[in-house]
């Protein structure tokens, strides 16, 4: 009788989990340095086409200036005229000097607004500027 | 004698939640990241003020006109040629200075021309590869 008792060696069914939250920490981690949260809402604009378009790579450094098609101007959530631009970004200057100003014009806005917009900014000595653009494909 | 064993107070924090609330907070950062950079074309103004004087022979005028139309260097140019002219000149101008000089671009565009045409032209200016531009400011 005593033959086939032996002990079957219990095989373990269970995945091990105690590396799951150290995995799950790393990407949180991952997640938190790559996020930047969107700042305003701006305007809604239809951006221009473009092929040279490249990348921002500092995105904590841009500050975005909207000009839609009615001409409107909008910075921070702000709709202002064109006079009040150069205080604006002048002060934005001195708080970060690396400041990159986008301009997200809409391609059926007059080109005499984003001309002035340039001269603003160049008085507000902010020279780095980006025309933001949809890449083409 | 006292043998009585002292009841163990628990020393240890629950940490089985602790891979919940971490996946809460994932999940949050997940939702709310952008992966889409933010992109464009770049350009450095120049200071305010200066004013330097450019003999006409370095430089490559390109105008857009109200309707979009497009004059390079005095000729009426559609859209699709304006690289290839740019690059042309480019070249001509490399010819007679030597590789190291680059010719500037001068890009004017009318003040009731629509920023798609003047951005379609600098886009253009961009892919011939030119180094040199300079954005013109109209008169108002």
């Amino acid at each position: 009788m005593a033959v086939g008792f032996k002990q079957k060696s219990k095989l373990s069914s269970e995945i091990p989990n105690s590396s799951l939250a150290d995995i799950v920490f790393l990407l949180l981690i991952f997640f938190m340095t790559v996020t930047v949260f969107k700042e305003y809402q701006g305007l809604r604009v239809q951006l221009p086409m473009a092929k040279a378009t490249q990348k921002i790579e500092a995105r904590r450094d841009i500050s975005y200036i909207w000009l839609d098609r009615e001409n409107r101007l909008n910075i921070d959530d702000v709709l202002l005229s064109m006079p009040e631009v150069r205080p604006i970004m002048a002060e934005k200057m001195r708080e970060n000097p690396a400041l990159i100003v986008s301009i997200r014009a809409d391609e059926r806005a007059k080109y005499g607004n984003v001309a002035l917009l340039m001269e603003a900014l160049k008085e507000a000595n902010a020279l780095r500027i980006n025309f933001a653009t949809i890449s083409e494909s | 004698m006292n043998l009585k064993k002292h009841a163990k107070p628990n020393a240890e924090i629950p940490t089985s939640s602790l891979a919940d609330i971490v996946f809460l907070l994932l999940i949050f950062f997940l939702v709310t990241t952008s992966m889409n950079p933010a992109k464009g074309i770049g350009m450095t103004l120049p200071p305010p003020g200066e004013q330097v004087e450019i003999r006409q022979e370095n430089v490559l005028n390109i105008f857009v006109n109200p309707e979009g139309a497009i004059l390079v260097a005095g000729e009426i140019t559609d859209l699709r040629d304006v690289r290839q002219k740019v690059y042309e000149a480019r070249m001509e101008f490399k010819r007679r200075r030597g590789e190291d000089d680059e010719i500037i671009v001068s890009l004017l565009a009318h003040t009731e021309a629509e920023y798609k045409h003047m951005i379609d032209v600098l886009d253009e200016i961009k892919q011939a590869e030119a180094t040199k531009i300079s954005i013109a400011t109209p008169h108002f």
